[in-house]
């Protein structure tokens, strides 16, 4: 077999073996009990949720600006490490835009969950006010997933067509990717029109994710709650999607190469280089998280006291001094031993920074709501706290299982590393007589 | 002559807008119509804004239509020429929460989301704690209804700022926008056996019904008005907190006693909450100067109740 047609096997998606059967049973019965909580939360009403009057935005708004963070990983990998020539990306590019485009779609959809009268979504198009930042949020949303699954799907034609080749004895899947390649043939003029296309769309992806993060900032920034009214937002929130994607990416990439045996594409030096992403992002991060936590609590007027306050000593302590060491802190300081960059410390520092980049949103959203500038009086004692409820968690781990259904199944059906690319940049030629795939 | 004079300019300035010049002369005839019955040559006193009595000819008056719904009365315009204030004298509240029952009863609240609520206050350690009702400041700058994404909250010419809860999607972001915190939601069903199922809804009778997953909060009594009567809060308090009226006209009242708003805010001086945010209220507090009632409160606890407010209405 030639080295064409090695990598072609190597790299053409593969059928789920039991492993995979097992993970995708798992996930569809955590996103089944999801749904069925949100049957009956759309039924009796969000008096399911523990949302009240005063901790009127939770978990579902939290895991949104983590969805929304997440997404950005799309636009680092196949934007920025493009524009900057950085070819490492090459295996990587594919995992990432299949990461951003599950967890921008999983965003639009957490955010009707968060609605009281989803019944009633048409009126954002009936009668929409273009000064609401909700409103900036649906476009940027509906076009950044649109820009998402352009960037997954034209880089990909090459390798439909290859793979239509590839599968010409098994009629669905040539039929499949006979559609997906829509008529590629490799000639000069479509090389042409595929690389510039591929290029609009990279440079157009910056602002777009740019914005994407800025405007779910200004959901919160342009209220006047303690801990939101802040002119830092928008960087902020931007440097938090940077750490949060890179994590993703890492998570993501180090179970796909152990899936698929994939370790003489991605290699340790891939790895590496995450390692490094990550670093830098945590330090971007943290430049900003000082910024925002530090210059406050300085000043100490007495709104923010309180709010600080609870978050540095009180009831929010725990989860914020996770979120700063085991999240940030700490991932910095391991990184920057090359040991920590292989593989498999790797993976498991990726994993705690996205599981504390989710818990760094919940305590953005959770605490600012209950410190208004009126006191919480006349109202149950209850509604003084919040602790999300049974139906909360479950919707919002059956978000979590959905969007890794969404990553699994695009798996399955496109190659997860570039096999046209990955040709070209190894300079194999194809062999002439390809008829003995 | 005031009044002649401010009308036609209302006018003008409306319906310049839609129709131009046609429409100015238009609007002066149609004011000559409607008072065309009127005899000439009758004088009448009237009493100008300043105070000052004046007579004037009876056909030179156009008779302004207070209450009842005029002609081109519109929910999300609400009534012309008006703009209706409300003045609390913090230095009265005894804390009897007649205003919450009667109006948690006219807007059929039967869950805890009351409109209207009173709060225990303490602006620092050293001074006497005192009661704040709490309820929609109807701001000229509100923050609600520019969140809002669909045009559900709306803020009238009269001052009122109204939801309209068939539009509402929930998303509750006016509630996060209001610094006032004086916005509540229907987290379950809002339970209104009482209302009639055929009842017309309209926006400007809030809770009339309450919709499941949609935003409420005080509308200022638009159904009140209506009818030329004062604010359920105002006529069920028992101390006369509460004075209800139009700005235009400078005029104020509890029920008991009409005021002169200018008056009775420098006089007494007036300060609306959070000033400095720029919301620009349409509620007005009085002092808690002189109260009638104390605090015999032995665990009113300072640090529950304190005013986090990062602007100047903690003084006085």
């Amino acid at each position: 077999m030639s080295d064409y047609n090695k990598i072609i096997n190597d790299l053409a998606p593969k059928k789920f073996n039991k492993l995979g059967i097992i993970w995708i049973t798992v996930l569809s019965i955590v996103s089944i009990a999801g749904i069925i909580a949100y049957i009956d939360q759309i039924i009796r009403g969000m008096e399911v949720t523990n949302l009240r009057d005063y901790a009127l935005w939770g978990i579902y708004i939290s895991n949104f600006v983590f969805f929304v963070a997440t997404s950005f990983v799309g636009a680092l990998t196949a934007a920025i490490l493009r524009l900057t020539h950085k070819n490492w990306r090459t295996p990587l590019v594919r995992i990432a835009e299949i990461v951003a485009v599950a967890c921008i779609a999983m965003a639009g959809v957490t955010i009707i969950l968060d609605m009281g009268r989803p019944d009633r979504l048409y009126n954002l198009f009936l009668h929409p006010r273009l000064q609401s930042p909700i409103t900036w949020d649906v476009l940027i949303i509906m076009v950044y997933l649109t820009f998402s699954i352009l960037l997954l799907y034209i880089p990909s034609i090459p390798d439909f067509a290859i793979l239509k080749k590839h599968y010409h004895d098994k009629p669905f899947l040539r039929k499949l990717y006979g559609i997906l390649a829509i008529n590629w043939k490799g000639t000069e003029k479509q090389i042409r029109i595929h690389q510039k296309s591929i290029q609009v769309l990279a440079v157009t992806m910056i602002p777009l994710a740019l914005q994407l993060q800025t405007i779910d900032a200004w959901l919160f920034s342009t209220t006047y709650r303690v801990g939101w009214d802040s002119t830092n937002f928008g960087p902020y929130f931007i440097a938090g999607a940077f750490v949060a994607g890179t994590g993703a990416l890492v998570t993501t990439v180090f179970m796909v190469r152990e899936f698929y045996k994939l370790h003489d594409y991605i290699t340790e030096k891939h790895f590496d280089k995450m390692g490094r992403l990550l670093v830098f992002a945590c330090l971007v991060y943290l430049y900003f998280n000082i910024n925002e936590y530090l210059i406050p609590a300085f000043k100490s007027t007495l709104g923010e006291v309180d709010h600080l306050e609870e978050m540095f000593f009180g009831k929010f302590a725990w989860m914020f001094w996770i979120v700063v060491f085991g999240g940030l802190i700490l991932p910095t300081i391991l990184l920057m031993f090359k040991k920590m960059r292989k593989p498999l410390p790797m993976f498991i520092i990726a994993v705690v920074v996205v599981v504390t980049s989710w818990g760094k949103r919940y305590v953005i959203v959770t605490p600012s709501m209950l410190h208004p500038f009126l006191p919480i009086q006349g109202v149950p004692e209850s509604w003084y706290h919040y602790i999300p409820s049974l139906h909360e968690w479950l919707i919002t781990s059956a978000t979590l299982t959905l969007a890794l259904l969404i990553i699994t199944f695009l798996i399955r059906f496109i190659p997860v590393i570039p096999i046209q690319r990955t040709i070209d940049e190894r300079g194999i030629t194809k062999p002439t007589n390809d008829q003995n795939l | 002559m005031n009044d002649k004079s401010k009308n036609s300019r209302r006018s003008f300035l409306d319906k310049s807008l839609k129709l131009g010049l046609l429409g100015i002369v238009g609007g002066v005839v149609v004011s000559k119509l409607v008072d065309a019955n009127a005899q000439e040559g009758e004088k009448v006193k009237v009493l100008t804004q300043d105070g000052k009595l004046v007579e004037v000819d009876s056909t030179a008056i156009n008779k302004v239509s207070h209450g009842s719904h005029a002609i081109d009365y519109k929910v999300r315009e609400g009534y012309q020429g008006r703009k209706f204030v409300m003045v609390i004298d913090l230095a009265k509240c005894k804390n009897a929460l007649k205003c919450v029952d009667s109006c948690n009863k006219a807007h059929h609240i039967n869950t805890p989301n009351a409109w209207l609520k009173v709060y225990k206050m303490q602006d620092s350690k050293l001074s006497s704690p005192y009661w704040l009702p709490s309820l929609c400041n109807h701001c000229d700058h509100p923050p609600c209804v520019t969140v809002c994404p669909v045009d559900a909250t709306f803020k009238r010419r009269d001052g009122i700022v109204l939801i309209d809860n068939e539009r509402c999607i929930g998303c509750r972001f006016c509630m996060a926008a209001c610094p006032y915190s004086v916005r509540v939601f229907n987290w379950g069903d809002p339970n209104q056996p009482e209302i009639d199922s055929e009842h017309q809804y309209t926006a400007d009778h809030g809770g009339l019904p309450s919709q499941v997953g949609t935003v409420d909060k005080c509308d200022f009594c638009p159904h009140q008005i209506e009818k030329e009567e004062l604010p359920h809060c105002v006529t069920a308090c028992p101390t006369g907190v509460y004075y209800f009226g139009d700005i235009y006209e400078d005029t104020v009242s509890n029920g008991d006693e009409t005021l002169k708003l200018s008056k009775l805010l420098k006089d007494k001086a007036g300060y609306r909450l959070l000033e400095g945010l720029g919301t620009s209220p349409s509620v007005y507090y009085l002092p808690p100067v002189d109260r009638l009632v104390d605090f015999h409160d032995a665990d009113f606890n300072f640090e529950q109740v304190k005013f986090k407010a990062s602007s100047n209405t903690e003084t006085k």
